[in-house]
């Protein structure tokens, strides 16, 4: 059985490597890399094999409505896959980024507590536990977020931490109406019973989620605290709360929560809808006037999280596909900018768009990258991104809602607008920067020539017979819970 | 029904704190409340008048039994709570030490 590993590799990582860290980093970066590279392998290794169907495990081998079991099916293995590739490339981000800030092994046992919040979210099979691993993703990332020790960053770890817990007394307040209705924990027990209950209760929780979690994913209305907690934070974690951690403490539980266990109720993918319109259109504006590039990336993440909440709201095949492949896509090329801006950061000390200048002649790698990722989140064809949203408005035009396929549309092109603005002024400016010093070490480069490469490889997912074989799953998941509720009856 | 109602009052209070307290402290303070006000929901659904603790004692199988499921809930609860209210206190600290007051209204360097 694999599924209990994906927990415990990475809570024991954070553990031995408190213990044996010493004065230096060694134990922690080799720890820490060996942990990841172990799950990433085991997490393709399980997607190969058991895609397409589900995996069950309870806990100390308890019953399942009693105890609590850890779930594995298409869609948790694939948002897992994700995280361990992104962690894995900010892990070799990290090394040199973070020894500037501190030589140190805390950082490294604090990201794998955060590793191990996120894939118990995924996993998890119980709601209150997923209440639990989420708390424990949320506290690493308070703690990253101020790891640089300035304080804009204790001033943004703070409003994060306080938007954080409310959002969370709000979900457990949500939790609480649930076991009071249906007297069970477990997400697909409780999914046969709320159908048999009054509709004002499912109303209730609904809202109640869908405010709680909609503030961890940063929807429009709720999204003040990410580009404070978001620029502020180390790049390598801004890459990971941006590209991971909003997904899947967000989106991953709105869809597993309003999907499989609520069945798709049409009012709330109505409210999809307009939370994913609304984020779309004011995060882009918001971002077009930022001249901080860390900043102006994280409003940026607001909106193409618009994109996905759209797909999800249209709730048909081909908007659930453009969801889940644009949550791929704009995990790898956001993770990609913030490298990109961690390293102009380094090598300059500045983020500020006006102070940088011509960098393709010193810095070509992140030069490059950084416009690979540009042209793939703004939807230039041959890149990932262009499909994803392609997908999403096709789908949008297929259930007759053209203003929402106008919306994606002017959302990216505004998108567009404001990278041409940070590859105007940020690396391909008039100001001829004078040779640095190279400060961007190989484990940087390799970070972001791996990402730069996934954004032009993922692309090929979108061949029908590729398709078949890897988003398909995903979304059959989503399109049938019949599937994730037996999974009941099998044990 | 008094008493959710009450409770639910509890949790308002709280989150009239968080929004309108320009203390650090009092805003701390505040989140507490409303966790306190999550908590007591949640005992308050295992509820029910004239029941007994459920522990199996002898002469007293048939009685009926409040829920023990929420309690157990509520105890992890206020251990994440304690967490968090330890980060924030923790955050408030050292927001001091870099800005030299607890006012919100002053503690303003990220902003646009």
């Amino acid at each position: 059985m694999i599924l209990p590993y994906f927990i415990i590799i990475p809570l024991l990582a954070a553990f031995i490597i408190t213990l044996i860290g010493g004065k230096k980093d060694t134990w922690g970066i080799a720890l820490s890399i060996a942990a990841i590279v172990i799950m990433m392998v085991l997490s393709i290794y399980s997607f190969v094999i058991g895609k397409t169907e589900t995996v069950t495990y309870s806990m100390s081998n308890w019953d399942i409505p009693i105890g609590i079991c850890l779930v594995q099916d298409a869609l948790s293995l694939f948002v897992l896959i994700i995280i361990n590739i992104i962690a894995l490339t900010s892990l070799l981000f990290s090394i040199q980024y973070i020894r500037h800030l501190s030589p140190d092994w805390k950082y490294y046992a604090l990201f794998m507590l955060l590793i191990t919040g996120m894939n118990g979210v995924v996993l998890t099979g119980d709601i209150f536990n997923l209440f639990v691993f989420m708390e424990i993703a949320l506290f690493s990332a308070f703690a990253l977020v101020a790891y640089g020790g300035k304080a804009e960053e204790f001033e943004a770890s703070f409003k994060y931490a306080i938007m954080g817990s409310v959002s969370s007394v709000l979900i457990l307040v949500g939790i609480a109406i649930t076991y009071a209705t249906t007297s069970t924990l477990t997400m697909a027990k409780i999914a046969t019973i709320l159908p048999q209950t009054e509709p004002i209760v499912m109303l209730m929780i609904g809202a109640l989620f869908m405010v709680g979690f909609g503030l961890k994913a940063a929807a429009m209305p709720f999204h003040a605290w990410l580009p404070d907690a978001h620029s502020s934070a180390p790049a390598p974690i801004s890459a990971m709360l941006s590209g991971v951690l909003i997904k899947a403490l967000g989106i991953y539980v709105l869809m597993r929560i309003f999907f499989n266990v609520f069945g798709a109720v049409q009012i709330f993918k109505e409210i999809f809808i307009v939370l994913g319109a609304i984020s779309i259109i004011v995060g882009v504006i918001l971002a077009l006037g930022q001249w901080d590039m860390k900043r102006l990336l994280a409003y940026h993440s607001i909106s193409q999280i618009g994109y996905i909440l759209l797909g999800m709201g249209l709730g048909t095949y081909l908007g659930l596909l453009g969801a889940i492949f644009h949550l791929l896509n704009h995990a790898i090329f956001k993770s990609l900018l913030f490298y990109n801006a961690g390293s102009v950061e380094i090598a300059l000390g500045t983020r500020n768009l006006k102070e940088m200048g011509n960098l393709t002649k010193v810095m070509p790698i992140s030069s490059s990258t950084s416009l690979i990722a540009s042209l793939s989140i703004s939807g230039i064809p041959p890149f990932n991104g262009f499909f994803s949203k392609l997908i999403i408005i096709i789908a949008a035009l297929e259930v007759n809602a053209p203003w929402v396929a106008f919306i994606a549309i002017i959302g990216s092109l505004l998108t567009l607008a404001s990278f041409m603005k940070v590859q105007r002024y940020g690396f391909r400016g008039e100001k001829i920067v004078e040779k640095i010093e190279d400060k961007i070490g190989l484990n940087m480069k390799i970070a972001m020539i791996t990402l730069a490469v996934l954004c032009v490889v993922t692309s090929a997912l979108i061949i029908p017979g590729i398709r078949e074989v890897i988003l398909d799953p995903v979304v059959n998941v989503l399109l049938d819970s019949s599937k994730y509720i037996q999974m009941l009856v099998g044990s | 029904m008094i008493v959710y109602i009450l409770c639910f009052v509890l949790f308002l209070v709280g989150l009239y704190g968080v929004l309108t307290k320009r203390d650090l402290v009092k805003i701390i303070l505040s989140v507490g409340i409303m966790g306190y006000a999550a908590n007591l929901f949640l005992i308050l659904f295992a509820y029910k008048s004239d029941s007994f603790y459920p522990i199996l004692t002898e002469g007293k199988e048939n009685l009926s039994r409040v829920d023990p499921l929420p309690q157990a809930l509520v105890l992890t609860s206020i251990v994440i709570e304690l967490g968090t209210t330890a980060l924030l206190v923790a955050l408030a600290i050292k927001l001091y030490q870099k800005y030299k007051t607890f006012d919100i209204t002053k503690i303003r360097r990220l902003s646009g």
